[in-house]
């Protein structure tokens, strides 16, 4: 499984989720978990998805998610899981 | 599984602390280029540099999309070139013409800069090392890309005196080649004792006899981040602090451990070492200078600023340590003057001098580094500021290093501004008193008697 953490930073607004969400369906990744809050109208949210099926590379997936990101006004981040387990995990 | 915090915790280090890997380093042997003449021998160099090297700043790139982190340099490191020049060059200008093949072999990869001209002679000089340090001047002003460095000590060796006299007048010599440019040669130059043979920073790298064919080293860095993880922690005791420390560069090594393992994966080139060092740049928040002030003294170069470096650089090693399976090259704090902007304002101040930074050398990981001094200063005066450096490196069985600009034309209170990572810097004063007979003296300094361990 290739597990890529997404995280959706900036202002809150409607429709987030749902933007980030059909873009994942249209690229067959599929949401494995997700987890988000809202400090001072600040919007924060990870997601653990399983790119295994799509087929567009990650500097592509990352690079139309930053693009998505600007069009609604957050910033997208696609990166490896294994940054994260690498840093907070021995 | 990874929380919400761990992952915002990540990305704000990289994000607004300058959380980034340094350097991935491709270490190249050239042993095996040295040809019948001079020609072949170049050729064969370019080849195998552009042959072994096509991929990696693509893979560099590739590894950044990756995994969100910036890798700001990609760099080749070579064998040292009087080695491999020792056959078939026969005067200073056959140097200088493998040195332009490295250039054009860097441009052509597209690394920023390619380290390995290289003569290591802490012992004794060949002909071939002596002509390599006499085109020092000419090699590093007409190329761009290329660094040069030179072991001329060693604990195991002692100092051979001659190389320092040598490369006094040499680095003066560079000083005025480059002096339309601010002495830019001086900044790719830098002479070592006790030399690592992996070490993937420049201006020092060059890749050691006793390595493979082919490596991946990795630098990472991260200052900001250290400093940064000390904010929350202000006033608390030295237990904290060293905890704090500890637990902030096993993160950032994690990172540089990640990155070396996947670019030696992807480019079928096994893996080296990681570098843990922190390594600041001029930019805001980037300065390892700012964590000896958040230690707790007023400025860099303040009485405590040695203890406070080495109780940092002390901490750096042991929370770095377990982040990866193979630790080695300078690993630990650089103070370089003109990459570190709370340098630039401690040096500005008065506050930091060469004789503090000296002693902060004996803690830290090299040396005087990216040190702008007046073009006056005599080339005797040079060679026994690097001779006070290689001692501190021979006894204390560390690497200690010299990168040493002299500035034609300036004096104290004028400043160089070199650009990029290499930053800017005041001239600093130099001791007015001389060293003559020291450094006219031949021969070299016997090795300590602690090297004879056998």
């Amino acid at each position: 499984m290739a597990k890529t953490i997404i995280t959706v930073v900036g202002q809150d607004t409607v429709g987030i989720i749902a933007k980030v969400c059909n873009y994942l369906a249209d690229n067959q990744i599929n949401i494995m978990d997700i987890t988000q809050t809202v400090m001072q109208g600040y919007f924060n949210m990870m997601m653990i998805v399983d790119t295994s099926a799509c087929t567009k590379s990650h500097g592509d997936l990352s690079s139309e998610l930053a693009t998505l990101g600007d069009s609604i006004g957050v910033q997208i981040k696609a990166q490896k899981e294994e940054i994260f387990d690498m840093m907070h995990r021995i | 599984m990874i929380t919400l915090d761990e992952v915002l915790e990540t990305n704000s280090m990289i994000s607004s602390m300058n959380l980034d890997v340094r350097t991935i380093t491709m270490g190249i042997s050239l042993l095996d280029c040295v040809g019948p003449d001079l020609k072949t021998t170049c050729d064969n160099i370019y080849n195998k540099i552009t042959t072994k090297a096509k991929n990696l700043v693509a893979t560099g790139e590739e590894i950044t999309k990756m995994y969100g982190i910036p890798i700001v340099n990609k760099r080749v490191s070579v064998t040292p070139i009087a080695l491999v020049g020792g056959s078939v060059c026969k005067s200073s200008d056959d140097f200088v013409e493998i040195a332009k093949t490295l250039d054009k072999a860097a441009h052509t990869v597209g690394v920023n800069f390619l380290g390995g001209y290289s003569a290591l002679v802490c012992k004794g000089m060949t002909e071939a090392d002596c002509l390599l340090i006499e085109s020092l001047p000419k090699a590093l002003a007409e190329t761009e890309l290329v660094c040069a460095s030179v072991n001329c000590g060693s604990t195991k060796t002692g100092i051979d005196m001659d190389a320092v006299r040598m490369i006094g007048e040499k680095v003066h010599e560079m000083a005025v080649v480059t002096q339309d440019r601010d002495s830019i040669a001086c900044a790719k130059f830098v002479v070592f004792c006790n030399a690592p043979d992996d070490n993937p920073f420049m201006a020092g790298a060059f890749h050691g006899v006793t390595e493979g064919d082919c490596v991946i080293n990795v630098g990472v860095s991260g200052p900001g981040v250290v400093k940064r993880a000390l904010e929350e922690v202000r006033g608390e005791s030295f237990e904290v602090l060293c905890e704090t420390i500890k637990k902030t560069a096993f993160k950032i090594t994690r990172v540089g451990q990640l990155v070396a393992k996947e670019a030696s994966k992807k480019l079928g080139i096994p893996f080296g070492i990681v570098d843990l060092s922190l390594a600041p740049t001029p930019a805001i928040g980037d300065s390892v200078a700012d964590i000896l002030c958040e230690i707790g003294v007023e400025y860099a170069g303040a009485p405590g600023t040695t203890a406070a470096l080495a109780l940092l650089n002390d901490q750096v090693k042991k929370g770095g340590i377990m982040a990866s399976s193979y630790v080695g090259g300078l690993s630990g704090a650089f103070i370089p003057v003109s990459e570190d902007q709370g340098m630039i304002d401690a040096a500005n101040l008065g506050c930091l001098t060469i004789e503090k930074l000296e002693a902060m050398t004996c803690v830290c990981s090299v040396g005087l580094d990216m040190i702008a001094i007046p073009g006056s200063t005599p080339s005797t005066t040079i060679s026994g500021i690097i001779a006070d450096e290689m001692a501190i490196g021979m006894i204390n069985q560390k690497t200690t290093a010299v990168r040493i600009m002299p500035v034609i034309g300036k004096e104290v209170g004028d400043k160089i501004v070199l650009g990029g990572l290499l930053g800017e810097a005041p001239i600093m004063p130099v001791n007015k008193y001389g060293c003559e007979n020291l450094i006219k003296r031949t021969g070299r300094i016997p090795a300590p008697i602690h090297s004879f361990k056998n």
